[in-house]
């Protein structure tokens, strides 16, 4: 227990230093889940041309979310499967190791962008579609319909 | 003593009326398929269309393997669990081989997808969703026909389904059909728009979103006046969205977001689909653009339900 309390306090103090008090984890998923989405649009639409190609902040999203995925699993300790509005399918505790297997992908494959050289932002939306394809493998079976 | 024979007469005409009753009902819940006229009538079917029929039609998200992804998705082995309040629903192999629709002729594909009957005069449930696909026009039926019988065979054969009784008996599909099966239009658009009237028939035939985007009665039966005003999970936790434009969420969504997230799988706000979404938005994401943006545009166009 203390381990998974310090595991999530870790998590905490990566994912945003700038919160000063401590957090469910389920508000914890929430926040993470939220900065994955910003950095998700900013690759989106420089992929998409609605905003310039811009290589620097391409792989800092990658790397945003890279840094998310790192303790993301950790934010699921036995004991916070409901509450806090989460949309967590009980099905993550009950295969854990999947569950954990996809959050490692997801690690891998933003590690992978955000260590390439961006020529164009066609590049950057071959890479954000790699990277993309990870979001719905885990919301297809481990969010609840919304 | 003469009021009796009177009685008798009463009680023999009541229970012929209840017979005459008794047998209306039974003709009323028979299964049914098409005329030989209809049939004939139907055009020549062509495969690649039917490709596009069958990624809008969402076959594969209940019929390929659960979990298949990509090519995987064309071999229609059947397995899916459907868990529902009526019980649990198990989607069977409807690949061209002999465990699934290999022995069909294009009648039996016709009466299924168009009246919910199999090739032994069964009622299908609706859980098939014949109720939307009823609404296909015959280019499109015999187009998918074409396309389904040409795919990869597999041999699988699914657990049958687990109903709750009284929904296990299989005639009483007879009483839903009856109440509820037509071609009628849902909702009221101006089809003269052609974009309109094109998204109007993806959507309510054989996109049938409605089928989990609407609430149902505790017959089976769409909630008149909530179209597309969502509702709990059919099979499981959670709630699908209302998509009307009275939704919180979807309904604030211009046409091009609603279009962006069809074709990609993001919402505005770059949250990904989920769930069941996920099958359906891949089937979609294989459609043209064009008609994407006629859904978007039905989308936009159909009452607005606030929850």
């Amino acid at each position: 227990m203390k381990r998974t309390i310090t595991a999530i306090t870790l998590a905490a103090t990566a994912i945003f230093a700038t919160v000063a008090i401590a957090a469910e984890p389920q508000e914890l998923r929430q926040e993470a889940m939220k900065q994955v989405g910003g950095a998700t649009g900013v690759l989106s639409k420089m992929a998409k041309g609605e905003t310039p190609f811009d290589a620097a902040a391409a792989v800092a999203a990658f790397t945003t979310m890279n840094t998310v995925a790192k303790t993301y699993a950790d934010l699921f300790p036995v004991g916070s499967e409901t509450g806090f509005e989460t949309e967590a399918k009980p099905e993550i505790w009950a295969n854990m190791d999947d569950f954990k297997a996809k959050v490692a992908k997801f690690e891998a494959d933003t590690a992978a962008a955000a260590a390439m050289t961006f020529a164009d932002a066609g590049a950057v939306g071959a890479a954000f579609g790699t990277v993309a394809a990870n979001c719905k493998a885990c919301h297809e079976v481990y969010r609840v319909a919304k | 003593m003469a009021a009796l024979p009177a009685l008798w007469k009463w009680l023999a005409g009541a229970a012929g009326v209840a017979a005459l009753c008794g047998v209306g009902f039974l003709l009323v819940i028979q299964p049914r398929g098409l005329t030989e006229e209809r049939i004939l009538g139907f055009p020549a079917g062509d495969a690649a269309r039917g490709e596009t029929v069958f990624w809008a039609s969402g076959c594969a998200s209940c019929h390929a393997a659960p979990g298949a992804k990509d090519d995987a998705k064309l071999l229609l082995a059947g397995g899916l669990e459907l868990k529902t309040d009526f019980g649990t629903f198990v989607a069977p192999n409807i690949s061209p081989s002999p465990r699934g629709i290999g022995g069909w002729g294009f009648r039996d594909f016709a009466n299924a997808m168009l009246k919910g009957t199999s090739p032994e005069m069964a009622h299908y449930y609706p859980s098939f969703p014949y109720g939307s696909y009823a609404r296909m026009t015959d280019q499109d039926i015999a187009d998918l026909w074409e396309f389904m019988r040409a795919l990869p065979q597999s041999d699988n054969v699914p657990p049958p389904n687990a109903l709750n009784f009284p929904f296990s008996i299989r005639m009483g599909v007879g009483v839903w059909k009856a109440l509820y099966l037509d071609t009628a239009p849902r909702v009221a658009v101006d089809t003269a728009d052609a974009k309109l009237a094109r998204g109007q028939y993806l959507v309510e035939g054989p996109g049938h979103c409605g089928e989990c985007h609407t609430p149902r009665d505790a017959m089976g039966g769409f909630i008149s006046g909530q179209w597309l005003a969502g509702g709990d999970n059919p099979d499981g936790e959670g709630r699908i969205p209302n998509i009307t434009p009275g939704a919180k969420d979807v309904g604030a969504w211009s046409e091009s977001e609603i279009v962006d997230y069809l074709a990609t799988g993001f919402t505005p706000e770059f949250d990904s689909v989920g769930g069941s979404m996920v099958s359906v938005q891949q089937n979609m994401a294989r459609l043209p653009k064009s008609d994407l943006e006629a859904i978007a545009a039905y989308l936009k166009a159909v009452p607005a339900v606030s929850q």
